[in-house]
Formats: C-alpha cells, structure tokens, sequence
C-alpha cells in the first residue's frame, strides 16, 4: 500500500462546509459575503485548480449554459480569466465590447442588459467605469450578475483571488497581516479587500500618502465596524511584521491631476523595494493586482522575486472565476 | 420500520476479500491495477482493496480518489447544486487496469460521470467497477464487474453504507421511507 494521504473529506483541518451556506443570486461586492461562504469559494477553488493543472482542461459541468460578457472599459486578464473560466466549464461564453455594440449607438445600458436577457444569457459578467452599475443591472433584470469592477467601488472575484492565493500559500488567515500599499482612493481592489479581510479575520494595514487616501476614510471605517484596518502614511512603518504586501498601480494622471508631487517623490517613499520588504515578516509574500508599473510602485527585483505571487495570482483568478460561474451558474441549492 | 442491518463489519472484509482475489484473478495478478475510489466512501474501500492485494500479492497498486460533481447530470439540467472536492489522482491511468470503486450501485448515474471523469485523466487499459452494495434499479447499461454483496430493495428503501474511516463503524444497513434520519449516498 503506498503512503500517500488521501483526504477524504477535502480539506482536513476545515469544518465541512454545506453548499447551503452560499447564498448569492449576483456577486457584486464583498460586503455580504460571510467567512463560511468565502470558504465555499475557496473550496470549489481547489477543485477547480486541479482542474485547470490537467493536461485536458475541459470539465462538463456547465454544458448548455451561456455566460456573457460585457466591459465598458479595457481589460485584459479580468475580462479573459473569466471566458477562460467559463469554457473549461464548457459553458458558452459571448462578449460585448462597448465600442463595437449598440452601446457606441447609444443604447442605454439596461437596454443592453435586458438584449442579453433576452437572448438566453444565463450570467452576465460586466465591468462598468460608474460606481454602482451592476447594482442597477441587479436589481432590472432576472439574470444573475457578476461585477468584475465597477467604477472606484468593488471588484470581488480579485479580492477573492488575493486571498485564495494568501491561503493557499499560509493556511489559516485569521489574523495575519496584510498591507495593501499604493492608490487605495481610486482602487476598486483595496475597496473589496477590506470588506474580504474583515469577513476572514486578517489585519489590514492600508497605506498611501493622504492625497491618495478617500476623503473621511477613518469616519467611513468607524461607521462600518472595520475595526480590522489600520491607516499608515509611512510604508516603512506599515510593513513591519507583514505577511504579506500588495502593490497597486500608481496611474501617471494622478501626477497630472495633483495627487502626487512627483513620480520620483512616490518612488521614493512607496515604491515596494527589496530593502523594505526585508522589514517585513520573512519570506512574507508580494501580490500586485496587475497591470503593474514596474519601477514605480514596485522595483523589478520584487516583482520577479520569489516572494512574488504575481503570476500565481492570475493562475488562481482562473479557478475563483471558476468557482464563482460554478456556484451562480450552475443548479439551485436543494 | 427501524434500521437494519444488513452487513456487519465482517461480513464486509470477507466481501472486500473476495473481491481482492477477483480482481486479481480477471487480471492475471496485480502488477498493471491502479484503484481509483469515488468520494467518499468509495476511498476507503479502494484503500482496502489495494491493501488486500498488497498482503496477497506484494504488489503496491496507487490509489486515487475521484470527485464527480463537476460530471454530475444534474447540475445544470436538473437544479441540484453540490459542493465540489478536489479529485486526487497523481499518478498516470494510461494503459493501466483503472478499478473505480463505490459504495452502493444504484441508478448507474454517478458510474456514468466518473467514467467521463477519468476518460478526462487518460486513456486506460479497462476500467472496472467495484462496488460493496448491488441495489438494482438501474437507469443506465451499466453493470458492475465486482460486486461485494447484491442486496435487492425496493426504491424507496434507503441504503446506507457506513465505512469507518468516515463514520467511525463498519456496517450496511437498511431503512423504509418515514422512518427518519439518514441520508442515501449513490
């Protein structure tokens, strides 16, 4: 008899999960996600990266179903992780570009919704420039709806794939500590990973210079109960003891617009660079939600590092996207 | 009417014993046999198998476990939706004897999606079913090429099979309709 382990029940060391914990017709944001249905997630998640490691990435399970997609802004690996997602589901995926449908003729964007609807679409997977706009999707149409970004506000399935990857490198999250460091007030990501973090118990340390930090941020946490988060203005200070570190973009129009003094100056102070991730927690692990600006909010040296779980976070995008068409998609709840 | 049982926890080594040996002998030994064991209960059982023929034959055959959800017809076309577990089979099944073990044989529904599931991993030599239970009612030209124990029953009849890797004892029972609790597994 050969040794190796099998479980029998999955994940060992986590209580069992029952499928009726997941309670989602739509995936918009975090905020109404409890820790039991992020596991759910994650759970499916590993199913599916086993998956996607086989030579033949097809499974049937969504045979018959069509999932649409439709991004009113560019996007590369969002937009083609979750057609990915989808095919190896084998469900049937059609895209919308903005530019190129009747939204360029000036249909209005539930009009564009209830066309999808009506041609069958089982989910629509949409990313809006405006804050807010699956919501009204949501609430106007039957089909389900996943928010893969939506203006400043939430994008779900990144932060659920920041913190898949952070488990399936540290096991059990609860309480370690993260720091998201960069343009948090213009970052859809940050947004969604405070609301992940707080579901999952881990320490959240947010960290830019106050022009890039939202108006009434502390009030806003407050007022939310996210006693989990901490703001921090110097990142040598922020990353102390990190777990782990993530790195957002640094758009060069924020230097046109004033919220930075100057590139160089953000370099200077925030550029995550080996000398400061070695004040962090050893072996403590980087993510950037990509596209990254390679020497500005990240040296080179870290990005490419082994620390780096850039490339592995994109992997894993794939099996959270899975996971999520998966539970949306795929039959009721008994 | 209360539970049955049907099986004690020897009635099922001597069934698994004598399944071993047949294995073995529709094979000519043991040296080309993989196990691959449908989640849950058909794990243990494979494990079992495989140890049995290691005692007999000295021969090591790797067991995997196999997890049907994402192969199931009733995820998209009916409505019932479960929860998805990672399939474990690290090692090839090309040209190997695959031996797919379950516990109970029913409606062949779940036999039809693990064979879809492990053409996915490789083309094997064969594949065969193992099974502890036979309960007939098939919905499919399925047959079991191993069978522990064929026990007739009517459909509405619950079969349970309770493994003790899982549920701490070794005993197959049998319960009508209305008698509460219990939870069928095909």
């Amino acid at each position: 008899m050969n040794d190796q382990k099998l479980s029998i029940s999955g994940q060992e060391a986590l209580p069992p999960l029952s499928i009726e914990s997941w309670q989602h017709r739509h995936v918009l944001d975090l905020d109404d996600f409890t820790r039991d249905e992020i596991n759910l997630v994650f759970e499916i998640a590993e199913a599916m990266s086993e998956v996607i490691a086989r030579d033949v990435k097809k499974v049937p399970t969504l045979r018959g179903k069509t999932i649409a997609t439709m991004f009113f802004e560019p996007s590369t690996r969002t937009r083609s992780s979750f057609e990915l997602a989808a095919k190896y589901l084998s469900a049937d995926t059609v895209s919308l570009d903005s530019v190129k449908s009747s939204v360029a003729k000036g249909e209005s964007l539930i009009d564009s919704l209830r066309t999808l609807q009506a041609l069958g679409v089982d989910t629509i997977v949409m990313r809006h420039p405006c804050s807010g706009a699956p919501y009204i999707a949501a609430q106007n149409l039957e089909t389900s709806i996943i928010n893969a970004g939506d203006g400043c506000h939430a994008h779900p399935s990144q932060s659920l794939l920041d913190m898949y990857t952070l488990r399936r490198h540290l096991g059990d999250l609860n309480d370690i500590k993260v720091v998201i460091v960069g343009d948090i007030t213009h970052s859809r990501v940050a947004r969604s990973n405070i609301w992940g973090t707080k579901a999952l118990g881990i320490k959240l340390t947010i960290c830019a210079p106050p022009t890039l930090l939202p108006h009434g941020l502390q009030a806003m946490l407050n007022k939310c109960g996210l006693d989990h988060v901490t703001v921090e203005h110097d990142l040598d200070v922020a990353i102390r003891d990190a777990d782990a570190v993530m790195s957002l973009r640094l758009q060069k129009e924020r230097q046109q617009s004033g919220l930075v003094s100057s590139i160089r100056e953000y370099i200077h102070l925030y550029q995550l660079t080996t000398q400061r991730l070695a004040l962090a927690r050893p072996g403590a692990i980087v993510m950037h939600p990509g596209p990254m600006n390679e020497g500005i909010e990240i040296s080179r040296e870290v990005a490419y590092s082994s620390q780096s779980l850039i490339e592995e976070q994109v992997t894993n995008g794939v099996a959270i996207r899975m996971a999520l068409l998966y539970l949306i998609t795929g039959g009721k709840i008994r | 009417m209360p539970e049955k049982v049907l099986l004690n926890s020897a009635d099922i080594e001597r069934a698994l014993v004598r399944v071993a040996h047949e294995i073995v002998e529709r094979n000519k030994g043991a040296s080309n046999i993989v196990f691959v064991g449908i989640k849950t209960r058909g794990v243990p059982l494979a494990q079992r198998l495989a140890k049995i023929i290691l005692d007999m034959e000295k021969v090591d055959a790797p067991v995997g476990s196999l997890d049907i959800t994402l192969y199931r017809d009733d995820v998209s076309s009916l409505s019932f939706k479960h929860v998805v577990q990672q399939s474990n089979v690290p090692f090839d099944i090309s040209n190997r004897h695959v031996i797919l073990v379950d516990d109970v044989f029913y409606t062949g529904r779940s036999i039809r999606a693990a064979l879809d599931a492990l053409m996915d991993l490789g083309r094997a030599e064969t594949i065969q079913l193992a099974v502890l239970i036979d309960r007939g009612h098939r919905e499919l030209p399925i047959r079991a090429d191993f069978v522990g124990k064929n026990i007739p029953t009517a459909r509405n009849e619950e079969i349970k099979v309770y493994i003790s890797e899982v549920d701490a004892v070794d005993k197959v029972t049998v319960r009508k309709p209305g008698a509460g609790g219990g939870e069928e597994h095909e």
